[in-house]
């Protein structure tokens, strides 16, 4: 990606090595070999989830029926996240060739690009990359004189979280509301209109093109860790240098806090963040040596998630903050399930009102009796529990800012002396 | 009735899917594109199209933060008022436009110019606060610049 925003052309894109990837996908590797390739890469989703991407795409049965798809999920909506927006924006040759190449290892027949309302730059660029490459003959019927054939569309969305919720996005693209849908089946098995389907993260699927081209053990030798490759790191806050970097995979806290975004402004002090994005645990002063990959950051009690950081400074009020985060939640709850409808919106008023200095004795309880239902099984599908996270972490670490609110019946970081 | 401009406009999007229902949120948005919001009328004439009833037509439009069933103004200023933004100050935004404009979040001025809605992440935090005003996107915004940033909205 060029610093100054410039897109990267297909000439451009071709020159650094572009669809050289594709090339050798259809120049003499099965679409099997593609998928043990990405299996032995150690890729994990780079969406939040951090499933198995080869693993993933294993699932599609040999025999299942056609049409078969691909949908790129590039709804980034996680607050806190822009990593994806900017691979759409800047390089978009990269995700179409990923795409193609998911597509071609799953033996699927058309991708959609499922890219959120607001990206509009993404999707004009986009469009015209998807132009660009059927003109080149890396789209379209036959690909490189080879028998696989590929079509390839975006879809803008209009507005809503959930539909970065796998099955929510079928049920989007299908035109429908984007509630979830019950798993099993998986949308490998049965996903859009019924058909197999394999969905990915923009970021995962950049990855594929380079994976194939240079092989697994090199994708491995990226990364300090167990988990392949680099990783989009990014933090946002009051730090000097918010942005967003590209570094091996297991980069520490630390390293993340204090060399690249410079640290923490001048006359703030570090009190805790959230590692990648609005739906992950707090990580505090005692987890900075900690390597910011899938494992080792679930160890210390947390997600990796989008790898984009959240910094909270002591002069932010973590009450407040925590308030912020769950009025997201709620207002995006598609409705379906109880729990979450009805438990978000409740959490909601009692942060706002403890926030406005009418906390009452018994709302941590009340907090964290409703955070109890936000788990997988007792919700339909994961944003619930993506809430629960903040919230039930920030209660842990920040318990005492909270009980201030309620005995000093106001906000200390708004109503100074 | 939906002008031959649209009608054209949405059977080219359709050919991408294979069904006619799945391109309902793109006719939506074809036509709040050309008269800024969805009527009742207009969501009837959009239905009739497709083959879709006005309530499941309207369940998809109402779920959607980005399709508008009520008027908006020429201009829709969206502001993020998510997590990072709101670390960075997103509220005094907020306040600014309501001294500027006399609009609270939701609604539009006496003179049609602008609606001011509140919008979750926009995916441009390293440079909070962001707002976004119809198709473009404002990066490290403050009140001092807001100012100069509307007057480019007429």
């Amino acid at each position: 990606m060029r610093p100054g925003g410039e897109v990267v052309d297909l000439r451009s894109y071709e020159q650094a090595g572009g669809y050289q990837g594709l090339r050798k996908a259809l120049s003499g590797m099965q679409p099997e070999r593609v998928i043990e390739e990405v299996k032995a890469a150690n890729l994990r989703g780079r969406g939040g989830a951090g499933f198995p991407t080869g693993l993933k795409w294993s699932f599609v049965p040999k025999d299942a029926p056609h049409p078969r798809y691909v949908v790129c999920n590039a709804d980034e909506m996680e607050p806190g996240t822009f990593k994806d927006r900017l691979l759409m924006e800047r390089d978009p040759h990269q995700l179409i060739e990923g795409v193609t190449l998911a597509g071609y290892a799953a033996g699927c027949d058309v991708g959609y690009i499922f890219v959120r309302g607001e990206y509009h730059l993404s999707g004009e660029r986009l469009r015209e990359a998807i132009a660009e490459a059927h003109q080149a003959g890396y789209l379209g019927k036959n690909i490189l004189r080879s028998d696989f054939s590929f079509e390839m569309h975006v879809h803008m969305s209009a507005g809503r979280y959930m539909c970065g919720e796998e099955t929510g996005m079928l049920n989007a693209l299908e035109g429908k509301r984007a509630n979830p849908r019950s798993k099993p089946p998986f949308p490998g098995v049965s996903g859009l209109w019924g058909k197999p389907t394999v969905i990915n993260n923009v970021e995962t699927l950049c990855n594929v093109p380079h994976i194939v081209s240079h092989g697994a053990e090199w994708f491995r030798s990226l990364s300090r860790t167990k988990d392949g490759g680099t990783k989009l790191y990014g933090a946002s806050g009051k730090v000097k240098r918010p942005g967003l970097w590209e570094l091996p995979m297991g980069t520490t806290v630390r390293e993340l806090l204090e060399e690249h975004a410079g640290g923490m402004r001048e006359g703030l002090q570090f009190r805790g963040l959230l590692p990648g994005g609005a739906s992950t645990d707090f990580l505090t002063e005692q987890h900075l040596d900690v390597p910011m990959d899938f494992t080792e950051v679930q160890k210390a009690g947390s997600r990796l998630g989008t790898g984009t950081m959240i910094v909270l400074d002591d002069q932010t009020c973590p009450v407040g903050m925590v308030g912020n985060l769950i009025h997201f939640f709620a207002q995006e709850s598609c409705g379906w399930c109880t729990p979450c409808w009805s438990g978000l919106g409740w959490a909601e008023r009692i942060l706002k009102a403890m926030e406005e200095g009418h906390g009452r004795p018994g709302d941590l309880e009340k907090l964290a009796f409703q955070a109890r239902f936000w788990t997988p099984g007792q919700t339909f599908c994961a944003l619930a529990p993506g809430a629960a996270e903040p919230l039930q972490s920030a209660l842990q670490y920040f318990r005492d800012d909270f009980e201030r609110h309620i005995n000093e019946q106001r906000c200390p970081w708004r109503t100074n002396g | 009735m939906l002008t031959s401009e649209e009608r054209a406009e949405i059977e080219t999007e359709s050919t991408h899917y294979p069904t006619r229902e799945a391109v309902c949120i793109d006719a939506l948005k074809i036509v709040q594109q050309h008269r800024g919001w969805i009527s009742d009328e207009a969501l009837g004439d959009i239905g009739e199209l497709l083959g879709m009833s006005s309530a499941d037509l309207d369940a998809v439009a109402t779920f959607y933060n980005l399709i508008f069933r009520k008027p908006v103004g020429r201009h829709v200023i969206y502001v993020c008022d998510s997590v990072s933004c709101w670390i960075l100050g997103c509220e005094r935004h907020f306040q600014r436009l309501a001294e500027r404009l006399g609009t609270k979040p939701g609604e539009t001025t006496p003179d049609g110019r602008f609606t001011v809605l509140p919008i979750v992440c926009l995916g441009a935090c390293d440079h909070a606060p962001a707002l976004m005003i119809d198709r473009d996107l404002h990066l490290d915004v403050e009140p001092a610049n807001l100012d100069r940033i509307l007057e480019g909205y007429r």
